[in-house]
This record gives structure tokens, sequence and C-alpha cells, in this order.
């Protein structure tokens, strides 16, 4: 093609589905692989411990300890060193940004069910609710706010951080990145930035939709008092 | 336990080389350099955010700016806004890496900036003006000591970010530790790649520490609780 680089939309749609590995389609699958990956196994993780920490509060000090030095662990070195153990795989990704996203987490599942008044635990007591209704029915839909709040921190920074993997060959579209600076070219950049922003405003309006599922009572209070 | 091993093999073949430990790209000199970027950024970022979410958080105006720039700021890929103002503006200064690293760091100040002061009790904020202290002093000697607390959070949270987009950058050309992890993972010398990331990583806790010291330093008792206020 001697004439010229290709327009924005004209190198997207060349590339969108080249039918060989590192087509947009393809890195916009990997990607979301590898950022949906680690957010169910913060929530997995992330609510048992938040549990057992308010059940046993001695626990909570030194978690949020821990999960505070794991959160200032810059991630390219963390996948770099990661490399020998997993190889160049996405699961070099996935591990590092799955603990960050505990490390967000935690916090957030804590402050939830802090966040159940005393005298609503104390009803469900008189009520009569075994530990474990009470807990599903009562205690978790009220912390439902705000662990979906810390969610949505981890949906959005999983989303932009698995770019980063790029430098090990494995960042989604991040890959777009490193292909952009090797060969010096625009539109890969610009397309890149827009869809994994776009990846993360969506995942951010879900888990917002989610809340409002959840959680009607929230709504309804609103209009009648604070 | 192969990886193991090879871990400390690598160690000591990076640790142990003199020639590491000397010269533009020694040890000492790469972490100079890192603390140098890394110090810098968060400087600008420091002066861009603080006074923004100061007079945000006490005139209550253009909080929107403050939604806006937290949402996106998490949201932005660094790698991917790293690419691009070195593609536009070229590699012939650092200015072109130094720029989105501040971009980053600014939000993280300016959200907990903005919270810290949002946040103050307003019957202490009544109080001050009562004892008749003006816009300016209410807020120097009453909001910005109780803010405190948030405020040095945001700049934690600003230094994590500055620091692994550091590393990062070094992609881009800019010198610091990143540059022993991206040159050595290009060249396959994996006593780099490893050395260089371990002292990555003790930078980043090194600097998390300083933080957590200068928070108990610079906040007054009282706002910290460590002596008991009743």
């Amino acid at each position: 093609m001697g004439d010229g680089p290709p327009s924005l939309w004209e190198w997207i749609g060349r590339n969108w589905d080249t039918g060989r590995a590192g087509s947009i389609k393809d890195l916009l699958i990997d990607h979301l692989t590898m950022s949906l990956v680690p957010i169910l196994f913060a929530l997995i993780v992330a609510l048992p411990l938040g549990l057992a920490c308010v059940r046993w509060r001695w626990l909570y000090q030194p978690a949020s300890g821990l999960m505070n030095i794991v959160y200032a662990l810059p991630s390219l070195p963390v996948f770099m060193l990661l490399i020998s153990v997993t190889g160049l795989s996405q699961t070099t990704v996935i591990i590092p940004l799955a603990f960050y996203g505990v490390a967000v987490l935690l916090p957030a599942v804590v402050g939830g069910l802090d966040s159940v008044p005393d005298h609503v635990r104390q009803s469900a007591v008189a009520m009569g609710f075994s530990p474990l209704r009470r807990l599903l029915a009562v205690e978790l839909p009220i912390a439902v706010p705000v662990v979906l709040a810390g969610l949505r921190v981890v949906a959005v920074s999983s989303i932009s951080l698995v770019s980063v993997g790029a430098l090990i060959g494995q960042g989604g579209l991040g890959g777009l990145f490193t292909r952009a600076y090797q060969n010096p070219f625009m539109p890969p950049v610009i397309v890149g930035i827009v869809l994994i922003v776009l990846l993360a405003l969506i995942a951010d309006g879900l888990l917002v939709l989610a809340q409002r599922v959840l959680t009607p009572w929230v709504r309804v209070r609103k209009g009648v008092a604070s | 336990m192969n990886w193991l091993t090879s871990f400390f093999v690598w160690m000591g073949e990076f640790f142990g080389n003199g020639a590491n430990w000397s010269g533009p790209g020694g040890i000492p000199m790469r972490l100079l350099e890192h603390l140098e970027f890394s110090a810098l950024a968060l400087l600008l970022a420091v002066l861009l955010a603080v006074p923004l979410g100061l007079a945000i958080g006490h005139t209550g105006r253009g909080e929107v700016l403050i939604v806006v720039s937290a949402n996106l700021a998490r949201a932005l890929p660094t790698l991917g806004l790293l690419v691009m103002f070195v593609l536009l503006l070229g590699t012939a200064s650092i200015w072109p890496v130094i720029i989105p690293l501040v971009l980053l760091s600014v939000p993280p100040i300016l959200v907990n900036t903005f919270e810290g002061i949002k946040g103050v009790d307003p019957e202490l904020r009544d109080a001050a003006y009562g004892m008749g202290l003006r816009g300016g002093q209410v807020l120097g000697r009453v909001l910005v000591p109780v803010a405190l607390p948030l405020i040095l959070l945001g700049c934690r949270l600003s230094a994590i970010q500055v620091v692994a987009t550091t590393t990062v950058a070094a992609y881009t050309g800019l010198g610091g530790l990143g540059r022993y992890v991206i040159d050595g993972f290009a060249t396959k010398d994996y006593a780099s790649v490893v050395g260089g990331s371990v002292l990555i990583v003790l930078f980043a806790l090194v600097v998390q520490l300083l933080f957590a010291l200068a928070q108990r330093v610079t906040v007054s008792p009282g706002v910290s609780q460590r002596v008991n206020v009743r």
C-alpha cells in the first residue's frame, strides 16, 4: 500500500478480525478474561476474609496491614518475578491483579458489615434468625452498597492495569500500545485507550445497575429522608 | 523448587556483579534516577492537586471535576498514556514521560484533599468562624490540620502510583530502576530482570514506610486520636 498510512477507521477495519492472533477482537477477549478473573477472585476471597475479620477482630489489623503492603507493590516487577513460576502466561498477569483486588475489597467488606446498625442486628436475633440466616438475609444485603463501591474500584483498575501485562507479552489490549511504540503509529494507541476506558465504564455501569437491583430500598429511602 | 533456586542464582548474579554497582547504569545511579523522576512527578502533582482540592473543598465549587478525574484516572491505562505522549512529543526531553506521570498522580491527591476538607465537622468550621478567623485562616489553621490524614493518604496513594508508573515508563526510554527490568527482559538477561524487580519492590516498600512515618510526625496528635480527646 504505497498511499501513506491508513486513517484511524481504516486501521480499525483492517485489524478488527484478521483471523490471526493479535487482532483487536482477540486482544479484547484476552483483556476481558484477564480482568474478569481477578475481579471474581477478589470477591470470592475478600468476602469470607472480611467476614472472618469482623468475627475475629484481632485478624483485621494484620490482614489489612498485609494487604496495604500488597497494594503498594508495583505491578511490572511483580509480573516479572512471577514469570519464573508461572511462565509467560495470562496467569502471571491474573495473580497479582487478583491480590490487588483483594487488597481494595477487604476494607470495603469489613466497612460494609460494620455499617449494619446494631439495632438491626439485634432485631434479627430477637426474631429468631439463625446466625447464618442473619448473615445472608440481613447483614450482607445491608453491606451491599459499600462492598459494591469497592468492587467498582477493583473492576475499573483491573481493566486498566491489565494493559501493563503487554510488557511481558500478555496485556490484552495493552498489546496495541507496545505494537504502536515499536512501529511508531498513533491509531492503535487511540483504539487501545478508548476501548479500555469504554470497558471500564461498562463494568462500572453494570455494577451500579447491580446495586440498584440488589438494594431497591436505598432509592426508596432517599426519597423519604436521608 | 526449581524456580526458587534460579531466583537466588539470578539474585547473586545481579547483586554480586561489581559492574552493576558503578557507572551511569549502576544500581546507585538508577536508584537515584528512579527517586528523582518519582519525586519530581509527585511534587508537581502535589503542587497542582493540593491547592485545587483545598479550593474546591472550601468553596464547594467545581465538584464535578473531582468525580470525573477520580473515575477517569483509574480507567486510563498508564502504558497507553505514556506511549501516546511519547509518540506525540518525541523523546528529546524527559517531559513527554513526566507529563503523564503527573497527570496520573494528580487525582488521588485531589480527591482525598477534597474529601478531607469536605468531611470536616461543620460545627468545627462554624466555631472557627465564630472565634473571628477569616476564610483563609479557617482553611489554614483548622481545615487543613484536620484534613491532613486524608491529604497524606492521597499523597501516599499517588506515590504508589508514581513509583509503579516510573517503572513502566522505562519502556518509553525513561531511566531509573525500570531499565533493568525492561532491558533485561528484552535481552533475556533474567539476572537483571529479577534483581531490578526486587530493587523496585524494596524501593516501593521503603517509600510506603516513609509515608507512614510522615503521617505519624505531621498529623496533630488530637486529630490522629493518639491522645484521647473526649
